[in-house]
């Protein structure tokens, strides 16, 4: 790929993008370093349901855990589950997305039919009942109970592009060179879909964490860890809320969306190499309203002028 | 009609697949639910054979029958409305726990997500109306909202309104203390509405984000197609051309995402019933996985699922009504 191609998919410097990587690498920065300077999240040797202060930054449960140190543990498990997660739905989105999208025929129909099945049965109340019957939870199994039931979404946006694609110049002449499909697939159409991949990708991490966090609130998450989701469980059951003890609740949740919040900005950006339209419009309708002066803006204030 | 055949025949299918799911995965995962149950059942009284035989037909059979015929057993009972027995509210049948349960999860998720909808689109119509203003600036705050986990906004509504400030009531679907179960009267529809706002107001602003965005990026992309220059350059009021050109256009992506986003409306309302001891399905549903009552866990998630496959069908008919290219196209 030509070095200007490629810069034409990287996303346009921006503010939106700034906000989204300062977030993102922050809490993931935080998720890697900060374990190595707190306390033992699972030591209760401190005094119980001490407010936010000097000793403990964000106070303490009711069992004396220190909750900036669970905080920390918890982002790099909730972190590593979510990533682990997002991988695996972003692979099976690419077999029931691309792979059908591109073969077409028989296989589109049954992977398509899989797709929409999955995509109609809500994730949630699935997993839970998966997380419920098998009772030995790791990390990984939790990552790979979501990755398998969520991928759903991303396949039925990559399938679309892929029926796109695959009536193209280029993947014609590939075809007609004799290349293999699945060298077809890898080499001439994913390169294409790559900022869409990575757009699905991103989503699929927020969505794992999201879920992970709710399924560790119920208490079906990874056994023996601490999540942002399993902090919540424990406040919950400390009766944190009515006891006041907001420093406890209150952090994991921030984390989450703003976690969240960061990457969706990312994806933001990522969304305007994919639909042009979204940048130039809003940029069209600036310059007009410009060029048009006090009479365009007038106008939409007052639609009697337009007439008149 | 062959649209309304497609649809008919593709929701036929994923009804048989749910049902099948269902049925396969207490059969295909690890754990003895049916040894569990019948422990727990014990201890209720002595089990008959034709109980026993329903906690095996439910939940996996050892031996005696084929899982063919087990299979077919299943798809009867489920005919006759029979999900068998709860073990935690013995001997309630599964299917009157649902019944109790179904409308308040059916009426909160259902009145909340039509207010989200509305709000959204009306706010990410206008956002998109005033693309290249201050008004862009703003949008992608709303991501900030859609990251939000439901369980955990409702944990910082009912710290803010119900144990802070003592607007809201914290917990339940109406009042207990005044009231001996449902009735008709209007003091109990007050105290429905009082409980339920707090619930409501969370899945709103959970979701409304997501609609707000979806109308306001498709606006922006139709208000760039030539019939609305045209219908501009006509000299339309600007209130026409909002309406009638672009926002009537715009809002059909909006509706096709509408089976998407239920799905996610649905899987957070339900955590956060927990939150609220919202009297719904939600509520139900983690009880029994709290308490191992299999049969009631396995109940009341294909009727979570049934419930919103009949929504998205529904939806899927209006659409084909309202426009007419998914008829021909779909």
């Amino acid at each position: 790929m030509a070095k200007g191609a490629l810069r034409q998919l990287l996303p346009s410097r921006s503010g939106k993008l700034t906000t989204g990587l300062v977030i993102v690498i922050g809490i993931t920065l935080f998720a890697i370093i900060a374990p190595f300077f707190t306390q033992n999240p699972r030591s209760s040797q401190n005094p119980a349901m001490l407010p936010p202060g000097a000793d403990h930054l964000l106070g303490t449960t009711s069992l004396g855990y220190d909750v900036f140190a669970q905080l920390a543990e918890g982002a790099r498990s909730s972190l590593l589950v979510g990533v682990t997660a997002g991988a695996i739905a972003i692979v099976l989105s690419i077999i029931f997305g691309i792979v059908a999208g591109y073969v077409g025929g028989w296989t589109d129909a049954g992977l398509r039919l899989v797709t929409n099945i999955m995509l109609v049965i809500p994730a949630i109340p699935l997993q839970i009942v998966v997380a419920s019957y098998l009772q030995k939870r790791s990390l990984v199994l939790v990552a790979v109970i979501l990755g398998v039931l969520g991928w759903a979404g991303g396949a039925v946006v990559l399938r679309s592009m892929a029926l796109s694609l695959r009536t193209r110049d280029y993947v014609s002449a590939a075809k007609v060179a004799g290349e293999k499909t699945w060298r077809i697939i890898l080499v001439e159409i994913m390169p294409n879909l790559l900022p869409l991949l990575a757009a699905q990708f991103l989503f699929a991490v927020i969505l794992a964490i999201l879920n992970e966090a709710g399924l560790s609130y119920l208490g079906l998450g990874p056994n023996n860890s601490i999540t942002w989701g399993t902090i919540l469980n424990d406040a919950q059951g400390g009766s944190a809320l009515t006891r006041g003890a907001w420093w406890w609740f209150v952090p994991p949740g921030v984390l989450i969306a703003l976690f969240g919040c960061g990457m969706s900005l990312i994806n933001f950006a990522i969304d305007e190499i994919i639909n042009p339209k979204l940048r130039s419009a809003p940029q069209a309708a600036k310059r007009v309203r410009k060029a048009g002066g006090d009479v365009v803006v007038n106008a939409e204030q007052e639609p009697e002028k337009v007439n008149a | 009609m062959t649209f309304f055949l497609r649809r008919i025949a593709f929701y036929a299918v994923t009804l048989w697949a749910a049902v099948s799911l269902n049925f396969l995965i207490p059969r295909l995962l690890p754990g003895d639910p049916v040894s569990i149950m019948l422990a727990r059942l014990q201890r209720n009284g002595t089990i008959s054979p034709a109980m026993e035989r329903s906690v095996r037909v439910l939940l996996g059979s050892s031996g005696d029958t084929s899982m063919f015929q087990d299979y077919l057993d299943y798809w009867g009972r489920l005919f006759r409305g029979d999900l068998g027995v709860s073990v935690t509210r013995f001997p309630t049948p599964v299917a009157d726990l649902i019944g109790g349960a179904l409308p308040w999860t059916v009426g909160l998720i259902g009145v909340s997500t039509v207010i989200a909808f509305v709000i959204g689109i009306g706010l990410g119509a206008w956002a998109g109306w005033k693309r290249g203003t201050w008004v862009d600036a703003i949008i992608p705050s709303t991501t900030l909202l859609q990251s939000l986990p439901y369980f955990w906004l409702a944990l910082l509504f009912v710290f803010l309104f119900a144990v802070s400030w003592g607007i809201f009531p914290i917990i339940g679907g109406y009042d207990v203390f005044n009231f001996n179960g449902p009735e008709l009267s209007w003091a109990f529809v007050g105290s429905v509405i009082r409980h339920a706002t707090l619930p409501g107001l969370t899945i709103v602003v959970s979701s409304v984000g997501g609609w707000l965005l979806g109308m306001r990026n498709m606006m922006v992309a139709t208000l760039s197609e030539d019939y609305v220059t045209t219908a501009e350059a006509k000299g339309l009021r600007p209130r026409r051309v909002f309406m009638t050109y672009a926002t009537r256009n715009a809002v059909i992506p909006s509706l096709t995402g509408f089976g998407v986003s239920l799905g996610f409306v649905v899987s957070g309302s339900l955590i956060m019933e927990r939150v609220f001891s919202y009297p719904g399905l939600g509520k139900l549903m983690i009880d029994a996985v709290g308490n191992n009552d299999y049969s009631l866990m396995q109940g009341t998630f294909l009727i979570i699922t049934l419930a919103v496959l009949a929504a998205l069908f529904i939806m899927d008919l209006v659409q084909g009504l309202i426009d007419p290219r998914t008829r021909h196209h779909g």
